[in-house]
């Protein structure tokens, strides 16, 4: 058979892309469910590991039951619109620990897809937002969770940025990223640069409530942290997708905030009634 | 079957033959995934099954590639098993290829495993070509073990993530080489594997 034609050859290649296209559709479903566990026990430890920096004793050890600590510390996790109401309930896996449900990057693309739409101008599109916020109880604090998305140099970058019960004071974060340049825009998932964001405070009143900028240039070093040099770029696609995540966000935390404060006056003063009665 | 000389088929490979050393082939994932032992492994034992399985694939259809798009179909075979390699990881050892990122990818474009299909399997039989893949392969992450020992041990000064050095050193002032981390130490380090295997191996020198 004259096997350099050029009807053998299309034929050819028509036959083996179909084979191999067909293999490999096979062997994505087969895994596919393996696969998605993995993606979900990384979000929780991430999640996890943000909200524990709250509290220094706190650490999670390699290998441990990060399912199983997720549902004993997580109190609340829900979803909030763009004007603060809560419109969903996530499962917490309080009674089964691999119910546990949480948002996946490509649930948070569709947000930040959405948010970039109010951020043209759009703003009747507030109520679809479907944000999530996870609370958990770290050591008797109550911190609360809230995720960003944007897009890096190359990639998505995400992360997850835990707040005190103020709303706005960052108690820990946890950055991820799909590619971006090893050694560069890399450092923003290590840990002296995620360091860097505690203690800072979220501006939800202004036009800008974050920023990650070169040294020197941030007008107020309360609301944002230094770039990485030489990642220009990652550093400042991160301070965008934060700012834009917290300013969605803030109807829900300014609330949320002063929900707290409400109950934490409440207690104060129950405590001191108490005081009183015993006296 | 009788010519094929198996010995030096599965060990040339190893040491004389040397993908790395010798042939020089595949030097970007090298210095890229030897910062760790265990990622190292991980990376030695994907492309030896890639180049091992594409080899025996493409040996198997060597009669009826089209000669024309030779190259296009060992591309196929091999980003075939590219993929399933990926796909299996990311299902069954996540946080290894969480490190391992691109570079499970980039197997596609290592020189070892299409250099092998053009150089051996497309003139020899299926099994001869499989054991070709696989001892070039293992010759390939030997060198990656190695260089990832030396450099986890002067770097972190721990082995598969286990404390080697112990911290008594630190107290006394030992720190770790934080140069050796980074991607041109681990190109020196090569060339000094190279440098004493040129010195043990008088044929591979140039007058």
């Amino acid at each position: 058979m004259n096997t350099n034609g050029n009807t053998y050859t299309v034929i050819y290649s028509t036959i083996l892309v179909v084979l191999v296209a067909a293999i490999l559709a096979f062997a994505a479903l087969s895994l596919q469910d393996k696969q998605n566990e993995n993606v979900k026990l990384e979000t929780v430890s991430k999640l996890l590991g943000a909200a524990s920096q709250a509290d220094g004793n706190f650490t999670i050890e390699e290998g441990a039951d990060v399912l199983g600590l997720y549902a004993d510390h997580i109190t609340d996790a829900f979803y909030v619109d763009g004007n603060g109401n809560r419109v969903g309930e996530m499962n917490m896996g309080k009674e089964d620990k691999n119910a546990i449900e949480v948002t996946t990057t490509s649930d948070l693309k569709k947000q930040n897809d959405i948010m970039k739409k109010i951020e043209a101008g759009d703003a009747s599109l507030k109520p679809s937002l479907r944000m999530p916020v996870y609370v958990f109880d770290i050591n008797g604090a109550k911190i609360t969770v809230i995720p960003c998305y944007g897009a890096g140099l190359w990639g998505p970058i995400w992360g997850y940025i835990a707040l005190n019960a103020d709303g706005k004071t960052i108690t820990g974060a946890v950055f991820d990223h799909k590619g971006e340049t090893p050694g560069l825009g890399s450092k923003i998932a290590d840990a002296p640069f995620c360091n860097e964001f505690k203690g800072k405070t979220l501006d939800l009143s202004s036009a800008q409530s974050f920023a990650v900028a070169k040294p020197g240039s941030l007008d107020n070093p309360e609301h944002g942290v230094d770039a990485i040099s030489g990642a220009t770029i990652t550093s400042r696609a991160l301070g965008l997708s934060i700012d834009m995540w917290a300013r969605n966000y803030s109807a829900y935390l300014i609330a949320a905030a002063a929900e707290n404060e409400n109950a934490q006056a409440a207690a104060d003063e129950l405590t001191e009634t108490n005081e009183n009665v015993e006296e | 079957m009788s010519d094929i000389n198996w010995k030096e088929v599965l060990l040339k490979p190893i040491f004389k033959g040397n993908p790395i050393t010798v042939l020089v082939l595949g030097i970007c994932s090298s210095l890229a995934v030897t910062v760790q032992l265990k990622g190292a492994c991980v990376m030695a034992l994907s492309v030896t099954i890639v180049t091992g399985l594409s080899s025996f694939v493409c040996s198997l259809l060597r009669n009826t590639i089209p000669n024309r798009i030779r190259i296009i179909v060992q591309l196929v075979v091999v980003s075939l098993m590219v993929i399933l390699v990926d796909q299996v990881l990311k299902a069954y050892a996540y946080p290894i290829s969480k490190t391992l990122s691109v570079y499970v990818g980039l197997i596609i474009t290592n020189c070892i495993v299409m250099g092998r299909i053009e150089a051996y399997a497309l003139g020899n039989k299926p099994i001869p070509s499989l054991l070709d893949g696989l001892a070039n392969g293992v010759g390939y992450g030997l060198i990656l073990v190695v260089l990832a020992f030396f450099r986890e041990l002067l770097g972190s000064g721990t082995l598969f993530g286990f404390r080697i050095i112990p911290e008594s050193f630190y107290a006394a002032g030992y720190m770790d080489n934080g140069l050796i981390i980074l991607p041109p130490m681990a190109l020196i380090l090569l060339g000094i594997i190279i440098w004493i295997q040129r010195g043990i191996q008088k044929d591979l020198r140039e007058e």
